[in-house]
This record gives C-alpha cells, structure tokens and sequence, in this order.
C-alpha cells in the first residue's frame, strides 16, 4: 500500500509551506495512469493527517482522463490503463495526460 | 518521513550494520531548518540534505500565495507528490556516480529468486565481482543471512509495514555498506511488483524479474513495474516444461509496455543462462564505470566475468 507512504509524503510536504497554521482543504490531481489510486489514497488521508495541522481538512482529487495520441495514425482516444494500444492496432502511443501526481494546492486559515 | 529531507519512519524501518547488528535506523546529529515565516524545526539527521529552503518565498507572498475571501488563503504548490523522494534519488544517483559504484535495483513478486539469483552470482563471481547487497525485506534477516554466508557485504533494511524500499531508505543503506569506488552494489527490493515500482531509488538500473510459474500476463497485469525495467529476466526457465508459459508471448507484452528493455531467460537453480545474465553485468558495469568517474576500477571487469562459466 503505497498510497500509505505517499500519503505521509503529501502531509510532509504541505507542513513544509504552511508549518502550524491550520490547513483547511488539500487539492490534488492525480490521474488514472499515476500507480495510484485516488480511493487509496482518501483511505489514508484521515489517518496520516491525525493529530497534525491537516486534521479534518477537506481533501479534493482531480481525477482527470488518460488520453493518448496514436504516432502512425495521429488518432487521440482514452487510456483506461498502461496498455497504450490504439484502436488501429499500433502501440506505438503518446501519453498526453493521466500519469499526473500533483499536489495542486492548499487553503489554509 | 522528515519534513525537510524525507527521512522515512513511518513504517518503522531497521537498517542493520555490516556485522547483522541492528542499529538505530536514524542516528546521526540533531540539526534544525528555519522557514520562511520564521519557525525552527529541528530533527536528526545522518545524512546531507538535498533540498535547500532558499527557494520559499523571502518577500511576503511572492510565489504562489493568493488570499481567497472567507480569511483562508490558497497556496499554490503544483508539485509532484513524489518530488521528496525524486530529489533524494537524483542525490544518490549523484552519489553513486561520483564513486563509480553501479546499484541495481531488483524487484520481483515474492518469490521469484532475486536472492537465490544474488547469492548464484556471488558465489560464481566470487573475489571478480567486487560487490556488495543492500537487503529489503518487510521482516526478517534470512535473505540476508543467506547472502553474507558467500561472504560478501550486506546491510539488511527490514521496512516493517513498508511495501517497498524508497530513496531515503537506500541512502541509508549505502551509507551503512559504504562500497568502494568502482564496486558494484545490488538491491533486493521488498517482493512486490506494485509499490517498488514508484519509488525512484537513484539506481544505475532497474532489473524485473519474473518467474515462469506466475504466468507470462504479468507484463500486463502490472505494467508500471515493466515499464520501469531496464532489464527484464525470466526465471526459472528449468520447470518451462512443465508449467504453461510461453516466453516468446511474455515478450511481446513487455514490448508493449516497454519497448527500450533488455530481454534474458535463465535459471538461477540450474545455471542455464547465466552467461547472458553476467554478460549485462559485465556490460552495464564496465559502461558505468569508464566515462564518470576518475576512480574506475583498476582491473577491468570485461574478459574476467566471462571466465566464470
Ligand atoms: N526451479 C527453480 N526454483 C527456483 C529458481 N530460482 C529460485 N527458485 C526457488 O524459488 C524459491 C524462492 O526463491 P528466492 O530466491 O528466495 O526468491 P526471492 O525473490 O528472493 O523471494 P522474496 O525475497 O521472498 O521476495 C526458492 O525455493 C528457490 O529455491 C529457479 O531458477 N528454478
Ligand atoms: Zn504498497
Ligand atoms: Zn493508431
Ligand atoms: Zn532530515
Ligand atoms: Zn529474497
């Protein structure tokens, strides 16, 4: 469960910017090819901001869509998953968007 | 994790010294960071630290604050949530390059014969090989065990609930194993095909193993492990007769994922392609040491690995 660890990361790395001050919402983008799962990592949220400033913030993952550009046919189609196959049977595809893992942003009091 | 370098203790990892004896996995001096709004943290520390603070914001809110209504206010951060760890593995890859040493990072499911390919490789290579293993494991000295008993180096880092090993943990590692320049350190990663996959460790390179009783879907099933591999080996190529696996089909769907990855089949229990295995070592080792570093080796790997079978 890395989104555990990751997760811890993000908490780190927000305390970073803000040190005490009371985080009231934490904006993430975290895309369907990252390796991560924005469920996983919602799971952790509550457990790895207890007792630290991030407690009881509110927590908003942008999940945008995989989308690909075939090289041979220039098509642009959604990509579910890593397997970067278009529909005209090329693999050789461009990943345009979906492996983002961002911190965004944080609103703080 | 520390909140300035990334020191991991989430999960309770434990890094053993050379001799087996655990030692306090995060020893070293008590240092302390002064924001940007003037607050002081302080923490231990063993190791250098790879981010300076000078990049926050000296005047007021110049870099990304805006003041929203209702009193809070947005922060702009737009990084990376893995931008700690990436930054300690471009600290130890500089490391690593600045010595000479080569560091391959081995994944595998459980089970799949990193140790028993590691202990193989020490053991035939013996005295030509100048090497080292950092070991992770989530509990447990036995892999370690195993490989000091070929006599060579080896710094057992037990993760505890930690799927996988990350840059902070290897820079520990090597901090405790201390290679010598030109020498070749090998890491067995926790046996897990998702996790180790995320974590940057800074390596010379990624090697996948997979072995033929998982079937030859893995590629698919878990493409964020091969698309980070640079070389992928088969193992157990020794029970292809009696277990479903078509090697040529397992390719083409690593091909898929990872068109740049080198391709082996082998045995780490019989021996049967080892050649082609010590044969990448011999060329990823000698191409890392030539052209970087002013300490490379003074006896040449190349002729030497091939002798050994
Ligand atoms: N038949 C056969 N068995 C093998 C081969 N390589 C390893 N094994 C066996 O597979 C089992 C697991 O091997 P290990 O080397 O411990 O695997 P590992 O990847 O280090 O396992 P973890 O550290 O638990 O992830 C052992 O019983 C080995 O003897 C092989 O090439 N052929
Ligand atoms: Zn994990
Ligand atoms: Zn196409
Ligand atoms: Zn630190
Ligand atoms: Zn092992």
């Amino acid at each position: 469960m890395h989104e555990l660890s990751i997760t811890q990361g993000l908490v780190y790395a927000v305390l970073d910017r803000t040190g005490e001050r009371p985080v009231t919402a934490v904006n993430l983008r975290i895309g369907p090819l990252s390796g991560v799962l924005a469920d996983a990592v919602r799971f952790c949220f509550d457990v790895a901001t207890a007792g630290t400033p991030l407690a009881g913030a509110r927590l908003q993952i942008d999940e945008p869509q995989g989308r690909g550009r075939c090289r041979s046919c220039q098509d642009e189609f959604t990509l579910s998953d890593l397997i970067l196959l278009c529909p005209c049977g090329s693999a050789d595809v461009e990943v345009l968007s979906g492996r983002e893992l961002m911190l965004m942003s944080v609103e703080v009091a | 994790m520390c909140t300035t370098c990334g020191c991991g203790d989430e999960a309770g990892t434990r890094i053993s010294n050379l001799a087996g004896e655990l030692q306090t996995s995060r020893q070293g001096h008590l240092h302390s960071h002064t924001d940007e709004h003037g607050r002081t943290y302080t923490h231990e520390h063993s190791h250098g630290h790879a981010k300076s603070h000078e990049d926050t914001d000296v005047n007021g809110h110049a870099d990304g604050h805006h003041h929203a209504a209702q009193g809070t206010e947005t922060i702009v951060l737009e990084q990376n949530l893995l931008a700690k760890n990436d930054l300690l593995a471009a600290t130890n890859r500089g490391w690593l390059a600045g010595r000479g040493v080569r560091a391959f990072n081995i994944m595998s499911s459980p089970g799949a014969g990193k140790t028993t390919l590691l202990v193989r490789t020490l053991t035939e290579l013996g005295g030509r090989l100048d090497a080292g293993v950092i070991e992770g494991d989530q509990e447990t000295s036995l892999d370690a065990d195993r490989i000091r008993a070929t006599g060579r180096p080896v710094i057992q880092i037990n993760t505890g609930a930690g799927c996988h090993l990350d840059a902070d943990m290897l820079r520990h590692g090597l901090d405790a194993l201390s290679p010598e320049s030109g020498s070749t350190v090998f890491i067995e990663n926790v046996g897990n095909l998702v996790c180790p996959a995320l974590f940057d460790l800074g390596e010379t390179a990624k090697v996948v193993i997979v072995s033929v009783t998982e079937g030859d879907d893995k590629p698919q099933k878990y493409p964020h492990m091969f698309m980070a591999a640079d070389l992928v080996i088969v193992n157990k190529s020794d029970l292809l007769p009696y277990v479903d696996f078509d090697v040529d089909e397992c390719l083409r769907r690593i091909r898929q994922i990872n068109p740049r990855a080198e391709f082996l089949t082998l045995s780490a229990a019989t021996g049967e392609g080892l050649a082609a295995w010590y044969g990448w070592l011999d060329g990823a080792t000698s191409q890392a040491a030539a052209p970087t570093s002013g300490t490379a080796r003074s006896v040449p790997l190349t002729g030497a690995l091939t002798k050994a079978h």
